[in-house]
């Protein structure tokens, strides 16, 4: 089993061993989800003062904390291809973006169906919930852009800009209740305090954020090993591979 | 539609998204950083007085109370320093309690009354059963004639 | 069991619209992303004329 490309190229040792892991992420991702939605809708008690209604959380709060960590790793990736100009990190980043968009999009959805019972108001333009919709704005900017440049290098280059200035809106986001006043309420799980949830809503939300971990990573390698194919389409190991000789 | 066009909308939708965010972080940063004043910083006329801002703050206790037309309520809005008096007509969130958070939009008058036109409510971040809530509470209390003996 | 029924399990302590709202709108991104990378792949393998798709999975 000595195969010459495999030491040089990269993308290519990428898209066997990505192939190869994504049944056991899926596997995972799906019994976290059930075991998630489990805990949060039979095991985790109503709330004191927001009834069934804080039940939201079980999304909210894994797809907010997934739009700020993705579009932490897609900067990063986007820096190294940007920095060290290689090919895979910058397509994993733009793999990255779209489940990034999503994740942010369902943050700010379910914000707003929790916040037009509770707050009374589906949207307000506090620092919290603009930073966030700051940050939708840049995926979308990301990805229109990548899409827009035809030269996959020049593409990976402008997005890699972008990708880098819009970074420092995620201390931004991840602060905004800290540093001005907001209708958003403030961090209950973090790094300093003990978290102010009972047990069993916190382990929900803990399972629901594993289970988003998951599935993003089942998704993103998917993602990625098509631009991989749709990128390497005239080298050597992916014609072998379309003729089926590496089968 | 032919490629060239599809690129060229690709390309306008990208301009304007970006020129969206640019108008929102600009917008977001010039006014809405502080979101609400404080009671104090109402009475310290930090406060936009004459313009419509908002304030938050906590409902008094035992502030509430309901007009003679029924329709409009009356609560005040402290800090546990500085205390504004508020009127309201419409529909109040769930979560609007006495003692619980509170943001009010609206004007104040010459009457010294701050005349809401949305009332939102604020709550925190700490979740748990109705029972752990009350045992807290009973806590807090017991520590409270505790320390008066 | 937490819910007296399963109606009960749908309103929601009178919240239904907005939990129910909220996690259907969740299903339905996943579901999406999901077809479209489904049609991403298979614009990719009829460019490719890949007759077996299989092929291209490379878990070999």
């Amino acid at each position: 089993m000595t195969i010459n490309w495999f030491k040089y190229a990269s993308p290519a040792s990428f898209y066997f061993l990505a192939g190869r892991m994504i049944p056991y992420f899926t596997a995972l991702a799906i019994i976290l989800l059930v075991a998630g939605l489990y805990v949060g809708f039979f095991v985790a008690p109503t709330d004191f003062q927001q009834g069934e209604a804080y039940r939201i959380i079980f999304i909210h709060v894994p797809a907010a904390w997934m739009s700020m960590f993705l579009y932490t790793v897609m900067a990063f990736w986007a820096g190294v291809g940007l920095a060290f100009n290689t090919r895979l990190s910058s397509m994993v980043a733009s793999a990255i973006a779209p489940t990034g968009a999503m994740f942010a999009f369902l943050a700010l959805w379910t914000g707003a169906w929790w916040g037009k019972p509770m707050w009374g108001t589906w949207w307000v333009w506090d620092a919290r919930l603009t930073s966030e919709l700051i940050l939708f704005f840049l995926y979308i900017g990301f990805m229109s852009l990548q899409a827009a440049i035809d030269d996959p290098k020049r593409a990976d280059k402008a997005g890699a800009i972008i990708a880098l200035v819009g970074v420092v809106n995620v201390p931004i986001i991840y602060f905004s209740v800290q540093w001005w006043n907001t209708l958003h309420q403030g961090a209950s799980v973090s790094m300093i305090q003990s978290p102010k949830m009972a047990t069993a809503m916190l382990s929900g939300m803990l399972i629901m954020t594993l289970a988003a971990w998951m599935y993003s990573i089942v998704v993103i390698l998917i993602r990625t090993r098509l631009i991989i194919l749709e990128r390497e389409r005239h080298t050597a190991w992916v014609s072998e591979l379309r003729e089926g000789v590496l089968e | 539609m032919k490629p060239r066009h599809k690129k060229m909308a690709v390309i306008a939708l990208s301009v304007s998204a970006l020129a969206v965010s640019v108008v929102l972080v600009l917008n977001a940063f010039q006014s809405n950083l502080v979101f609400f004043f404080t009671p104090s910083q109402v009475v310290a006329k930090e406060a936009p007085i004459g313009k419509s801002f908002r304030v938050g703050g906590l409902v008094e206790e035992g502030s509430l109370r309901r007009d003679g037309d029924g329709t409009t309520m009356k609560f005040a809005i402290t800090d546990t320093a500085e205390v504004i008096q508020v009127a309201y007509t419409g529909i109040l969130p769930d979560l609007f309690k006495e003692g619980k958070g509170v943001v009010a939009q609206g004007k104040i008058a010459d009457d010294g009354i701050f005349y809401a036109d949305e009332v939102l409510a604020k709550h925190d971040e700490n979740y748990m059963p109705p029972e752990a809530a009350e045992a807290l509470e009973r806590a807090a209390k017991a520590q409270k004639t505790s320390f008066k003996q | 069991m937490k819910w007296e029924s399963l109606s009960d399990f749908f309103a929601m302590g009178g919240y239904g619209l907005y939990v129910w709202g909220s996690y259907l709108v969740a299903m339905a991104c996943i579901i999406g992303e999901v077809v479209l990378i489904r049609s991403r792949k298979r614009t990719l393998y009829k460019h490719f004329g890949q007759k077996k798709r299989s092929i291209l999975r490379g878990e070999k």
